[in-house]
């Protein structure tokens, strides 16, 4: 069976020729451009910047904004197609596309001014511009309200100090989002650029996990920027929150991307495996884990596609997409788990790529607000008490 | 320039395939399809040419409903207008000399200067469609072509033949050109490219259109039988001392399979 198989309740049907086409396209592009040389980039912690412009090209970097901008104006089942697809190759290039896209040219284009727009989107939208999006630090992970970085008022602009940790991107953006707190006042966001005196960006090396993309610390002492650098129109933690619903939404689909990637090939590999005189895939042990992994993917692809039509009609809530995300990367990583015991020790070996997709499922599951942060966004809703203190 | 490609949806590669109940061909069920492989060439070479030297790209395919998905993706891709042959009278046309028939009467006014198709399909891989074509219109043609380079009034390719070998002809346009894949690198569609693909005229053409009744088409060749290759050989293990098997060797391959 393959990835396109993976369609058990005929959800297909529901997509029009243009969504197939663009789920076609990605994968197109991804078999082609992307599964030869990820385990290599993988192996050697690279992420490869040779695919930034060709993602630019198929103009899949901020696919859901308008035209206007030079995007390409997805709704949002093609743009939850899109992160699929893309995360099927590895979840490095999908983070990639969610930080640029919704991390990045979202908050741009929803708190920027029409100057800042037309400055940055065409340019981000074609991977000219690279961007990355700072919000944790050292210190805050979960709870980024007790934020560090500071923004001081000064006559011409702004001075920003202190720093971020685990930025996607970040030693290769060429600007960065970054949100800091105005003394006694709101948490506030600013376009810095690459070369501004007083910001660098290292990059954070040995991770044995989303090794085929960049993350980085970014230090800010004394960087003075001017009044065109802050988003006008974010204030307070709501700004990064709602890039932040962005940015889940396309991660409850990519991972699902990984999930299928990963069931496709323990399913072949289970076929084919002979033991004890038969194939794997016909013992009762084996069948439990494959229907395990195939049930949870098809509810969690039915998961995606309301939230899909949620979006477009505009009566998407944040609450909702935590669903998603607490739900879809939990079970990914579950399949990944499972499918990666089913091929035995070749399922440690590189060239299957599930175990690679295991290990950046780790850090999705941590990223973009913790599996247990949003069972507790969950719980708040449903319960009324909050517990996150 | 106007340029006409001939495309055919076939199963997909990686498709796992099962023959039908009636053995005459495979079963078509829960199969997805794609563009055939050399068509997808075709397109790339006249959007390539279009890009160089100006005009039109339009597509022509026959096919059911679901044949719309790869015409929308040449249209996605660049191709400016859309020729749909979709009735059950084309379900007849299940050899060359139908297809071709049909896609030439629904070309025959259209007068293009190059008509490409691809070499042959991946289904059925007649290779025929395009020679049939050029035949019907009195066009020109070259086949296996492999380069494209346009002239006034004459284009000159650059051709396959076996054993490596190549070679350049000159071919007056109009010309019906067959071309071998892997000839120049595919695009792909942008996603713009895709939107604005809804906008352009896709136009359906029915049997009636053409003056064509089931009778026309009625095929001249059919499949008797479709199977998975059957085993007919058997592998022989020799055994014995090294010199021994050679001997035994040497004697079968003079003897049985005379390579000596
Ligand atoms: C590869 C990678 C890329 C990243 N990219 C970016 C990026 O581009 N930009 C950015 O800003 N950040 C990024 N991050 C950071 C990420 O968002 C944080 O790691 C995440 O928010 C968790 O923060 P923390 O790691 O500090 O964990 P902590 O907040 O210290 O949490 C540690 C553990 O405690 C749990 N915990 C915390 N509070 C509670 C509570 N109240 N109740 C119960 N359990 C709790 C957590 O769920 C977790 O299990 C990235 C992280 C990784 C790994």
């Amino acid at each position: 069976m393959l990835l396109s198989g993976f369609d058990f309740l005929g959800l297909d049907r529901f997509l029009s020729d243009e969504e197939k086409l663009v789920r076609e396209t990605v994968r197109r592009f991804v078999k082609n451009e992307v599964s030869p040389i990820i385990e290599h980039c993988y192996e050697q912690g690279q992420f490869p910047t040779e695919l930034v412009s060709k993602l630019g090209k198929l103009e899949i970097l901020g696919a859901n904004l308008p035209e206007k901008y030079g995007c390409a104006g997805m709704n949002s089942l093609s743009y939850g197609l899109i992160m699929q697809e893309l995360e099927a190759g590895d979840s490095g290039i999908r983070s990639f596309a969610s930080v640029q896209g919704a991390l990045c040219m979202y908050p741009i284009f929803a708190f920027g001014s029409e100057e800042q727009r037309v400055k940055y989107l065409p340019s981000m939208a074609t991977g000219k511009t690279i961007g990355c999006f700072g919000l944790t630090e050292p210190n805050q992970g979960s709870d980024p309200g007790e934020m560090l970085t500071r923004a001081k008022k000064v006559s011409d602009g702004w001075v920003i100090n202190g720093s971020k940790s685990w930025i996607t991107n970040g030693a290769i953006a060429d600007i960065a989002i970054v949100w800091a707190r105005v003394e006694g006042d709101d948490v506030r966001g600013f376009i810095i650029e690459k070369g501004t005196p007083g910001f660098t960006a290292t990059e954070t090396k040995h991770k044995l996990s989303l090794r085929a993309s960049i993350t980085s610390e970014l230090f800010f002492q004394d960087c003075r920027i001017s009044d065109e650098n802050i988003l006008p129109n974010a204030k307070g933690l709501k700004g990064p929150l709602m890039c932040l619903t962005q940015a889940r939404y396309g991660i409850a689909w990519g991972v699902i991307g990984a999930a299928m990637s990963c069931l496709e090939v323990a399913l072949n590999y289970a076929r084919e495996r002979v033991q004890f005189g038969r194939a794997i895939a016909a013992f009762q042990l084996t069948q439990e884990k494959l229907v395990s992994a195939f049930v949870e993917i098809t509810k969690a692809q039915l998961l995606n596609h309301q939230l899909a039509k949620l979006k477009d009609e505009g009566y998407l809530k944040p609450v909702q997409v935590s669903m998603a995300k607490l739900n879809n990367v939990a079970i990914a990583l579950n399949c990944a788990r499972v499918c990666r015991s089913i091929l035995g020790a070749n399922g440690i070996m590189g060239e299957y790529g599930i175990m690679r997709h295991m290990c950046n499922l780790e850090s999705v599951y941590t990223y973009e607000g913790t599996h247990e942060i949003h069972t507790l966004i969950l719980g708040n809703y449903l319960t009324g008490f909050d517990a996150f203190r | 320039m106007k340029i006409c490609v001939c495309l055919k949806q076939v199963p997909k590669k990686d498709s796992i395939l099962r023959i039908a109940q009636d053995q005459k061909w495979i079963d078509e069920r829960d199969i997805s399809y794609e563009m055939s492989e050399a068509d997808a060439y075709a397109l790339e070479e006249a959007l390539r040419q279009k890009e160089a030297h100006g005009g039109e790209v339009i597509v022509i395919s026959m096919g059911p409903e679901r044949t719309r998905q790869s015409i929308k993706e040449a249209l996605a891709k660049g191709a400016d207008r859309a020729i749909h042959l979709d009735d059950p009278i084309f379900e007849q046309a299940t050899d060359a000399a139908g297809i071709g028939r049909a896609i030439a009467a629904a070309l025959k006014d259209e007068g293009c200067d190059l008509i490409m198709t691809g070499l042959q399909s991946d289904d059925h891989g007649f290779g025929q469609v395009g020679l049939i074509i050029a035949e019907r219109l009195g066009m020109s043609s070259a086949t296996i072509v492999m380069e494209v380079q346009i002239e006034t009034g004459s284009v000159r390719v650059k051709r396959e033949l076996e054993s490596g070998w190549f070679q350049w002809v000159r071919v007056p346009t109009p010309a019906v050109l067959t071309i071998q894949s892997g000839i120049n690198q595919l695009r792909y569609a942008t996603l713009k490219g895709i939107m604005s693909a809804k906008k352009k005229e896709l136009r359906e053409v029915k049997a009636a259109d053409l003056n064509l009744t089931a009778d026309d088409l009625k095929p001249l060749q059919s499949i008797e039988r479709a199977y998975v290759p059957e085993k007919s050989k058997q592998t022989e293990f020799i055994e014995g001392k090294p010199a021994e098997i050679a001997a035994r060797l040497v004697e079968k391959l003079r003897f049985d399979a005379r390579v000596f």
